[in-house]
């Protein structure tokens, strides 16, 4: 994981390449060709690939059976979390998900249950029009919708790309208080609790 | 013309046909699979053990494909096109000594199909007329592009024929004879060629780039266009043909080269056959090599450097071997 997270690709700094003026003159492109042609610089770029055969440091991932790990912020398929407490649903049905969806592609509807809480009957993502910004696990207040690192989606079924229970932590994942908290987009950062503030009225 | 011979002569045909068809096949995997290592891939991997029968998966590919034929193509001059490529590419196999000779249950076989006294020159000669495959095929296309590339073959191949020739004229002074077996014998005597002919060697050795049309001056399929230059409209076994001409030629000039200027099998014993394949196998992998270290050359540098450098080159080069000759 580290090597990746690793963005200083010009260990050494980067430094300008220096580049000869173009010539303009015939003499001046002649020698310039000589120099070309007796400077052994195609024998530079033969050694180099040569090189890189001998070492063999192969880079390609063959895919299905190996994958690239990928960082916790990245955003694939969504995922509803539960509660630790009662393995009951986190979404509290606020809205605020379908409200900034910024293709609209999330849809839900509530009702006040019987014992007179808001409950969430019906709820999709229609991940064929996903385009996985992030706004919907980053506006959540309950960290209950997140993104997950499962990114192979293909379908040829459009049903497919809605199905709730897929996203949902299946209950024997719970039981086994197996659910993984969510570190990525939209997650609470690690010293959350530093700097939270009381509210304005307490002081 | 007795039995014995005519049927040698054809077994010999089939199997070099057969070796070569095979070894183009190779040829593609061995191709892929060096360029991939060069570039930190690794190739074909999935059909068969490290991806060995991808060669097979592409055969299989190639002959069950719609053979497809373009409206407004000049049909029979577009079917016959490839043929051109392939047959030309084996029938320049028909002078080359590709193995000593040796002997099979007391009965003396040369691998080489017909020792004729023109040997280099119908080698060279029968290679250049493969240049009417992309040249016809895509002036028939219909297609601006193939076109284009095919106006681009010919002017390389045409080009580089020249510097083939005169590069080539040097050594043949010095042996005294156009059969590649006489070029092998003269250097068992007087050593390689290529120490008294560094010059004509480099200059062979570049020209063969342009006659199999490879990488630095890969100008007949244009990658930079993205489409396949004459090989546009080609689908199926006809644009394999293409390819197996292509590959099969790049096997034979690497024949060519060791044996006029590299010793070539030597002496005939079982060290020289194999130092000859060896040399055969390091020329065919620089192929490959150039392919995954060099650019492309544009279309006029091609030509500057092959009228305005080479063929200067070259005409020095024979003028001083005719003057150290005389003297």
């Amino acid at each position: 994981m580290e090597q990746f997270n690793n963005r200083n690709v010009a260990e050494g700094g980067y430094y300008l390449v220096d580049i000869e003026d173009y010539p303009t003159d015939g003499w001046g492109k002649f020698k310039r060709v000589v120099k070309r042609s007796f400077k052994g610089e195609l024998f530079v770029g033969l050694w180099v690939v040569l090189r890189e055969m001998i070492r063999f440091d192969i880079h390609t991932i063959s895919y299905p059976e190996e994958k690239m790990p990928i960082g916790p912020r990245y955003r694939a398929i969504h995922e509803m979390k539960r509660l630790w407490e009662s393995d009951t649903e986190r979404c509290i049905g606020c809205g605020l998900c379908e409200k900034i969806c910024i293709s609209d592609c999330i849809r839900m509807d509530t009702k006040i249950d019987e014992e007179s809480r808001k409950e969430v009957s019906e709820y999709t993502i229609n991940l064929g029009r996903c385009i996985f910004c992030g706004y919907c696990a980053e506006v959540c207040p309950e960290l209950a919708i997140t993104h997950g690192g499962e990114y192979e989606n293909a379908s040829d079924q459009r049903e497919h790309f809605v199905e709730y229970a897929d996203m949902l932590t299946p209950l024997d994942t719970m039981k086994a208080n197996a659910q993984k908290e969510f570190d990525g987009f939209g997650a609470i950062t690690p010293h959350e609790d530093e700097r939270v503030k009381k509210t304005p009225l307490s002081y | 013309m007795d039995n014995a011979y005519l049927i040698e002569t054809v077994i010999k045909v089939v199997v070099i046909l057969l070796i070569f068809s095979a070894l183009a096949g190779i040829g593609t995997y061995f191709e892929r699979k060096v360029l991939a290592f060069m570039q930190r891939r690794l190739g074909p991997m999935n059909v068969g053990p490290f991806g060995l029968l991808q060669v097979g998966a592409d055969g299989i590919k190639l002959f069950t494909k719609e053979d497809i034929i373009p409206t407004n193509v000049v049909a029979p001059i577009f079917k016959i096109a490839p043929v051109i490529t392939a047959a030309t590419a084996f029938m320049a196999a028909a002078a080359i000594p590709f193995l000593p000779a040796f002997t099979v249950f007391g009965y003396e076989v040369h691998p080489i199909v017909a020792d004729i006294n023109i040997g280099i020159l119908y080698v060279l000669g029968v290679m250049a007329v493969g240049l009417f495959g992309p040249l016809l095929g895509g002036m028939a296309s219909a297609n601006k592009f193939s076109l284009l590339s095919a106006a681009r073959a010919a002017a390389v191949f045409i080009s580089y024929e020249v510097v083939t020739g005169l590069s080539i004229l040097a050594p043949i002074m010095m042996v005294g004879s156009l059969s590649l077996i006489d070029f092998n014998n003269y250097q068992i005597e007087n050593g390689w060629i290529v120490w008294s002919q560094p010059v004509a060697f480099i200059l062979f050795w570049i020209a063969a780039f342009a006659e199999t049309g490879r990488t630095p001056f890969h100008l007949i399929a244009n990658d930079h266009e993205i489409i396949d230059g004459f090989g546009t409209e080609y689908s199926g076994m006809r644009w394999g043909l293409f390819f197996i001409g292509e590959y099969a030629n790049m096997f034979f000039i690497s024949f060519v080269i060791p044996i006029i200027f590299l010793g070539g099998f030597g002496d005939g014993s079982v060290l020289g056959a194999l130092a000859l394949l060896g040399k055969m196998a390091f020329f065919f992998f620089f192929f490959l090599w150039t392919r995954a270290a060099w650019p492309d050359v544009r279309p006029d540098q091609l030509m500057w450097l092959c009228w305005k450098v080479l063929m200067p080159v070259a005409v020095i080069n024979v003028v001083i071997t005719g003057f150290v000759m005389m003297f």
